[in-house]
């Protein structure tokens, strides 16, 4: 195959020449996820430094991993969600090490956010959190008042695994993440078993009562209940809380009467971070640099919380986020609240094959 | 064998420039697929094994995994994958025929002056993004969406129809997105039909219905097959339709295909699921190919 690809590169030079050419020394190339910065981000940090800044987006880790993999991606820097994502190119080598010399805000960063990042990435060498939340459930609150009585508590997963209860929200609409880590470690916490446990049997028992719902859930997708539910086509979802927080908004602008609420389990429910690391191929290391720095900022990262809904890692900008999202306790939740948040588990590269595999069956009803 | 033959002439070189994109496009890609089908994962980049692999300087050794193919063939996922696709595929031809023929051999029995118009209204839906025609029919069909809208105010129905996220959904995204690769090459053939044939079949006294049975229809074979086989070569791949469109119960292989190579980031797996996809296309095309030779044979 090497001498192949040898042989196309005196075939084509133009075409290996246009996507070489991409990359030039004041050029930064951003891959994140969509909708993930406020709107005035970017121009702030080309008027500062003169860099120009290519910003590209993706919708799943999936989706920036197989480009990452595929190698020469091209990019400077990435948004990967640190479990299993980020965890797993640290160990693949994939990313460069950072040179925190270059970044002057690192001592605004939540010392806890930090300390969990550590026992992934050493010495927090690699990886610098951007944003976090949790995931746990969206509901309409007025039709789910109406379907389970004003008695029935609605911080439970007893919402999206109870057959009895799915069953009775299933013609409104119930929808599940098409994620089989949140959903099947979601299905363990509500049946009690341990959140990290991905032994086949445990993963059989999970799937089991995921199946068990499965004909009364409308659909299994990760983002499109952002829509359904802001638009009252559905009733319940598995979701990120940022997203439902989203969809809340959306209804509240269109004023469809439409009253979405978010909550996390009382059973506990899992946390993410986002974080922000530089590929080891990556050409323009030293504009990434900057680019995490700028975004280091108090009064940069603030802004974008205000526009994304999630909480960012740095606790000096805090203050300064609207009060409204600060006081959110879906964004920023209270620490009995964040007592409740498990580190989102990761399991190994044959446990993650597993549930995959289980997952389509679980999902196709096979 | 003289000097002349050996040397390549015009013809040849003209018969080696589609032979050349074939290799180029088609068998190169498909070895490099089948190279990575037969490699193992592994957590790198790229996230598989070479299967050459240097010893020491001048000693290579090839390592051969089948154990992707013994898994597709043994876990029974797999081929319930490729009878779903097999299925979605086989209707959604068949529907777009009962519904494409009619429309090729009305704009084909059409005055010429209307010929032109007609195809056009076939080809316009090509003109928008192929991403924002499926989005549109998720408005239409989504349970409070235009369709429901309509039916609920003339009272033809008293709650949403379910429509959305179900396979009726994806037969109706797909039968209208390949609806044109049917009926553009039935018109092709249906427009070059002999008329002269079926006004000796009407002399001799021959019923118009039996008159398309025993001419139209034989003879628009080749148009029938290349139209079926437009669209059950792409449908079986198809991963876009049954994504949006589809519900959680759609099992098929495009999509087994993404969750093998994005989820799992298992790409030898994917690949051989992409090789065995290869396969299971081959058989309907060299069918295609026998029935358009004896089609030729007859014309002749």
């Amino acid at each position: 195959m090497n001498t192949l690809l040898k042989k196309f590169k005196h075939l084509l030079p133009a075409l290996l020449l246009t996507g070489a050419a991409a990359s030039s020394a004041d050029e930064l190339h951003v891959y994140n996820w969509s909708d993930y910065i406020a709107e005035d981000t970017l121009a702030g940090f080309e008027q500062q430094t003169g860099i120009k800044v290519i910003y590209d987006v993706y919708d799943a880790n999936e989706i920036m991993e197989a480009k990452l993999l595929a190698g020469r991606s091209g990019y400077d820097l990435i948004f990967p969600t640190a479990r299993p994502f980020a965890e797993r190119h640290i160990k693949a080598g994939l990313y460069q090490p950072l040179d925190k010399s270059q970044l002057s805000g690192l001592d605004n960063l939540d010392p806890v956010l930090m300390n969990s990042l550590a026992s992934i990435d050493a010495g927090n060498a690699h990886l610098i959190p951007y944003m976090w939340g949790s995931s746990g459930i969206g509901y309409n609150v007025t039709k789910v008042r109406e379907i389970l009585g004003d008695d029935m508590p609605t911080d439970t997963w007893r919402l999206l695994f109870d057959p009895e209860i799915v069953a009775k929200l299933a013609d409104c609409g119930v929808t599940l993440m098409d994620d089989p880590t949140e959903v099947l470690v979601a299905a363990n916490i509500y049946r009690g078993a341990a959140a990290d446990d991905f032994s086949r049997d445990s993963i059989k028992a999970a799937s089991a009562t995921v199946s068990a719902v499965r004909p009364h859930v409308r659909y299994f997708h990760s983002s499109q209940y952002i829509n359904d539910l802001a638009n009252g086509d559905t009733c319940v979802a598995h979701g990120y809380s940022g997203d439902v927080l989203q969809a809340r908004d959306r209804a509240a602008e269109a004023d469809n009467g439409v009253e979405i609420a978010y909550v996390v389990p009382a059973e506990g429910a899992l946390v993410w971070t986002d974080v922000m690391a530089i590929p080891a191929d990556a050409p323009n290391p030293a504009a990434a640099h900057r680019f995490i720095n700028y975004l280091l900022q108090p009064d940069v990262i603030a802004p974008i919380t205000d526009y994304v809904a999630y909480a960012n890692a740095n606790l000096a900008a805090t203050a300064l986020v609207d009060a409204e999202i600060r006081n959110n306790p879906g964004i920023y939740p209270p620490a009995e609240t964040r007592a409740k948040l498990l580190v989102t588990p990761t399991p190994s590269e044959r446990q993650i094959r597993d549930l995959n595999r289980s997952w389509t069956r679980v999902k196709t009803g096979q | 064998m003289s000097l002349k033959s050996t040397l390549p002439t015009a013809r040849h070189l003209i018969i080696a420039v589609p032979w050349f994109w074939l290799a180029l496009f088609f068998l190169l890609p498909f070895l490099f697929v089948l190279k990575i089908s037969l490699s193992e994962p592994v957590l790198a980049q790229p996230p598989y094994f070479d299967l050459i692999r240097e010893i020491e300087d001048g000693f290579v050794t090839i390592v051969l995994n089948f154990s992707n193919y013994q898994l597709l063939l043994e876990d029974s996922l797999y081929f319930k994958a490729l009878l779903g696709s097999l299925k979605i595929a086989g209707i959604s031809t068949l529907c777009c025929l009962l519904i494409g023929y009619p429309m090729a051999y009305a704009i084909a029995r059409s005055p010429a002056h209307w010929r032109l118009p007609l195809l056009m209204l076939i080809i316009l839906p090509f003109w928008t993004s192929f991403l924002i025609r499926i989005y549109a029919w998720i408005g239409i069909l989504k349970g409070n969406g235009l369709l429901n809208g309509v039916l609920l105010w003339l009272g033809i129905i008293d709650s949403p129809l379910e429509i959305l996220h179900t396979p009726v959904a994806v037969y109706i995204g797909v039968v209208y997105n390949y609806l044109p690769f049917v009926v553009l090459p039935l018109y092709a053939t249906l427009i070059r039909l002999d008329t002269t044939l079926l006004e000796a079949a009407a002399d001799l006294g021959c019923r118009p219905w039996k008159q398309f049975m025993l001419i139209t229809l034989p003879l628009s074979l080749p148009g029938v097959f290349a139209g079926a086989m437009l669209v059950f070569i792409p449908v079986m791949g198809e991963f876009v339709i049954p994504d949006l469109l589809g519900g959680p119960d759609t099992l098929m292989l495009g999509k087994l295909m993404w969750t093998e190579f994005f989820s799992n980031k298992d790409w030898p797996l994917a690949s051989s699921l992409a090789a065995l996809l290869l396969v299971a296309l081959i058989v309907p095309f060299v069918l295609l190919r026998h029935f358009e030779r004896r089609a030729e044979e007859a014309a002749t």
